[in-house]
């Protein structure tokens, strides 16, 4: 036994039992590459997309259409998602703050919460879903049926014709929906804290924003227009650069959601602490 | 530079997708306002060709002219003018399936002219009329059988008035007679409007019909070009067999 597997090292040492480290190590740094490729690849397209941005035709109406697409489509999800999201703050702020007897407090820790952080991560992640989903697998299908071909050799740019359109959209619409994500938020934790303690509407919101500054407000919802940036970009270069049929367009389509979600939030950690260096006040 | 070659000049042209040569050193010009048809079997490169022509595809060397100037050294915005003046239907049609038939052959219009709405419907109905779908403006091109969708995405190509036009099998799933009007519509166009053409097609009576001159692809070859009658004594028996087992249709 003892000898055999003294033998067995001897004369094969790398497939036994030196085997299985380096084939991990290979592993992860295949995945290192692929993911710094996309990276690199996705960086480019950006970048072009930002060239290609401010040259003419503006295409207005199609950035018009897609804005109804993807933002007004969007804003039936957010309005719900908002009042259940804010219904459920309020029900935990209620029970920590009770604890300290500061249930006065619940409007405007609500309001903070939801403003600073809660309203602009879940309206991303949930545009991210719907939206990024639906661009991957519009421009995947669009590629592999060759109409983006069609669209350039009907001399048309079918890259600002597609994707900048798209991403403009998506930079548009994340503050405007991130707003109504805010109120619907505010409304929700209204309806639920009315059915404790009977407040009237108006001195609810009064509350709420008494003690929020601009800078409290801004800022954080300034950030989702790199949201809806990042949305936008990794959704339209998953689609645009497509390949392989239906089940190419299938892959598109899941990739952006996944890629932009991982990317929003990972974003998101140096947006927030760059808004904190930036508005020390609010930030702090 | 030799410019008076031609619309359309393929000079020593070779491309590859990653391993597999497609298309090796092929050379041939087309005249303007003549028809060049090309032949060949499945996946001999036939279409990976009509693409580099309007600069869809990259050539990995040689020189692709367009009436004399090197379309493999353009940008995008160049490419787009060039193609302001090229017609092309692709082997899958590739219609924009989020516009109805009709807007699909008026978005060039719409795009390119300043024409009013009246004026670009009524001339995207014209060109549905004929290619025979005169009816199908409203229709959305998912409910269009294979040969409607193709013809709807000849009267695309012919929106512009183009002085080139390429055409990827234009007689693919048409029955004879459709297939005899969609012939005459391109010779209509090429004698009138003193179009060039290129026409890939695996229909040996159009090709008959069609054709000033002919190619047959082989390999990442061109076996054999000329006129018809040229092809016919052709010393390839491949190629004599192309051009004779189809005689009938
Ligand atoms: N985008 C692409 N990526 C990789 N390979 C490609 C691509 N386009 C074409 N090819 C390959 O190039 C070769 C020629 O394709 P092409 O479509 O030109 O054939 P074809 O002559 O038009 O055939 P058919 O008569 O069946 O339409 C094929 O082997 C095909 O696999
Ligand atoms: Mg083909």
């Amino acid at each position: 036994m003892l000898q055999r597997q003294f033998t067995l090292r001897g004369c094969d040492l790398n497939q036994t039992s030196l085997d299985p480290q380096p084939s991990l190590l290979q592993e992860g740094l295949s995945t290192a590459e692929s993911g710094l490729s996309f990276l690199g690849g996705l960086s480019l397209f950006a970048l072009e997309t930002v060239r290609e941005s401010v040259r003419r035709p503006f295409e207005g109406g199609e950035i018009i259409r897609q804005l109804a697409e993807i933002g007004w489509r969007s804003a039936p999800l957010i309005l719900l998602s908002g009042l259940a999201v804010g219904g459920v703050l309020s029900m935990h702020t209620r029970s920590t703050l009770e604890r300290f007897g500061a249930e006065s407090m619940i409007p405007t820790a609500l309001a903070f919460a939801l403003v600073m952080e809660t309203g602009p991560l879940v309206t991303g992640l949930l545009v991210a879903g719907r939206v990024g989903a639906g661009i991957g697998a519009a421009l995947g299908g669009m590629r592999v049926t060759e109409q983006i071909d069609a669209l350039e050799s009907l001399a048309v740019n079918s890259l600002h014709y597609l994707a900048v359109t798209r991403i403009i959209a998506c930079v548009i619409a994340l503050p405007l929906l991130t707003v109504l994500m805010n109120f619907s938020g505010l409304l929700g934790s209204y309806l639920a804290e009315s059915s404790i303690a009977a407040t009237p509407f108006t001195h609810y919101f009064e509350t709420a924003f008494s003690s929020m500054a601009f800078s409290d407000y801004v800022p954080p919802t300034l950030k989702t227009l790199v949201f809806g940036f990042i949305i936008g970009t990794t959704s339209s270069y998953l689609g645009y650069n497509a390949t392989g049929g239906a089940e190419g367009v299938g892959r598109a389509s899941t990739q952006s959601v996944v890629l932009s979600s991982v990317l929003l939030i990972v974003v998101n950690v140096i947006l927030v602490r760059l808004i904190a260096f930036l508005f020390p006040v609010g930030g702090a | 530079m030799t410019t008076e070659a031609g619309a359309l000049q393929f000079a020593s042209v070779s491309k590859a997708f990653g391993s597999r040569a497609v298309l090796k050193n092929v050379s041939f010009s087309v005249a303007t306002g003549t028809a060049f048809v090309l032949l060949g079997r499945s996946g001999t490169g036939k279409s990976v060709t009509l693409k580099l022509l309007c600069g869809l595809l990259k050539a990995d060397s040689g020189v692709i002219r367009v009436n004399g100037e090197d379309i493999t050294k353009f940008d995008s915005n160049q490419l787009s003018s060039i193609r302001m003046h090229m017609g092309f239907l692709f082997q899958s049609a590739a219609l924009f399936d989020s516009l109805s038939v009709g807007e699909n052959v008026a978005f060039p219009l719409r795009r390119h002219s300043k024409k009013s709405d009246e004026e670009i419907r009524h001339q995207a109905t014209s060109l549905l009329e004929r290619v025979g779908l005169g009816k199908e403006y409203d229709s959305m091109p998912a409910n269009l059988s294979g040969g409607m969708q193709k013809r709807a995405g000849l009267a695309r190509a012919l929106a512009v008035e183009p002085s080139i036009l390429l055409v990827d099998e234009p007689s693919a799933g048409l029955d004879p007679i459709t297939s005899n009007e969609i012939d005459q519509l391109l010779v209509d166009i090429k004698t009138d409007q003193h179009t060039t053409l290129v026409v890939v097609t695996h229909n040996m009576q159009s090709a008959r019909r069609l054709a000033d001159q002919m190619a047959f692809l082989d390999q990442g070859e061109l076996l054999a070009q000329g006129t018809v009658e040229e092809l016919e004594r052709s010393e390839e028996p491949l190629v004599r067999d192309f051009m004779s087992s189809q005689q009938a249709g």
